[in-house]
């Protein structure tokens, strides 16, 4: 392994690691103030709904693809299915589109 | 009192490892992927699996290959992965109000696992979060992880590619099933995700890195409607 590769991943993961263990570790939850609680609790919607858009329209370059997976896993999660069954259902469903229209 | 406290925190582990299976899934073809790539970028298989072992972030890793591949420098990598996490402070100190109290020793291992999908898969689980489930949420999906990334690069190959294709929508399927149950129930849940899909959808349009895109987003959104509730409840 090459000394600056080995470099590098050791300094990819310092910065990494630092921004995920500050808050666990020295952040106190009694001291923050409330409005600042308030929007720590909207934090995990409000990336969900970032998480999704736009990065699902892009997972291939024809559009559709990421609009038929979305459209599957939304159905199966509206209708109240299970999260591991969202996952098989939207999978299933894009991988038989894929075989027809790629 | 020993024995019933022992089993409560196995069966956090337990619920932790169940609610990681969606993850280790989602994982598969993005750590198969990052394996080829990553054999294809020059690097060796050691390099490659101590990647995935030591840093853990998929988003990272895919902008370090693209950056090594292009010659870029190991400060200036190094720098922009740094801005790439940002958001992992935000996540991190989100489920730290959720999390109960333990060592900070606990917390600091279990920190080492906080990635956008152990993130969002414990965060919209209801009640308190037992280390022992953190601990058996992120085991699952960092084994998912790592294991996939040596199988890509020593298979040299992905999945077939009708599976290929229909598999790169897994990680979005489980954002989106985490996202519609409580969105069905609650206004405030749609509004929040809504503001900050529309947020990021502009600031990628504008060209922000997307670092700098989902934390503003998030951020922006959250306060957003914050300050709503706020207002409403002071009338």
């Amino acid at each position: 392994m090459s000394s600056t590769m080995l470099m590098i991943i050791l300094g990819l993961a310092i910065v990494t690691y630092i921004p995920r263990m500050i808050p666990l570790v020295f952040f106190k939850s009694e001291k923050i103030p409330a409005s600042v609680q308030g929007v720590l609790k909207n934090v995990p919607f409000a990336i969900l709904g970032a998480l999704i858009f736009p990065g699902v329209l892009t997972i291939s370059d024809n559009i559709m693809f990421g609009i038929v997976g979305a459209g599957a896993a939304f159905l199966a999660a509206y209708l109240g299915a299970n999260l591991i069954i969202v996952v098989m259902v939207s999978v299933s469903v894009l991988s038989t589109y894929a075989y027809f229209f790629s | 009192m020993q024995a019933i406290s022992v089993t409560k925190s196995e069966s956090g582990f337990t619920d932790g490892l169940k609610a990681g299976i969606s993850i280790a899934i989602g994982y598969m073809p993005v750590a198969l992927t990052f394996g080829l790539l990553a054999r294809t970028t020059g690097l060796t298989l050691y390099e490659a699996v101590l990647m995935s072992v030591l840093v853990f972030a998929g988003a990272a890793q895919y902008i370090t290959l693209s950056l090594l591949a292009i010659g870029t420098g190991a400060f200036e990598i190094i720098f922009t992965i740094f801005i790439v996490n940002i958001r992992h402070l935000l996540m991190s100190a989100s489920i730290n109000e959720k999390v109960m109290d333990d060592s900070p020793w606990k917390k600091a291992i279990y920190a080492f696992g906080i990635t956008d999908e152990t993130f969002t898969v414990s965060a919209t689980k209801q009640g308190e979060l037992t280390t022992g489930y953190m601990y058996g949420l992120c085991l699952i999906s960092y084994s998912s992880w790592v294991a996939f990334t040596g199988g890509g690069y020593i298979v040299g190959a992905s999945l077939p590619s009708v599976i290929q294709q229909g598999m790169s929508v897994a990680l979005y399927a489980m954002f989106i099933g985490l996202l519609i149950p409580s969105a069905k129930k609650s206004r405030k849940v749609l509004f929040l995700a809504g503001v900050a899909a529309l947020l990021n959808s502009l600031f990628t349009w504008a060209h922000f890195s997307t670092g700098w895109a989902i934390v503003l987003a998030t951020l922006l959104s959250s306060i957003l409607v914050e300050w709503i509730v706020g207002m409403k409840s002071n009338e």
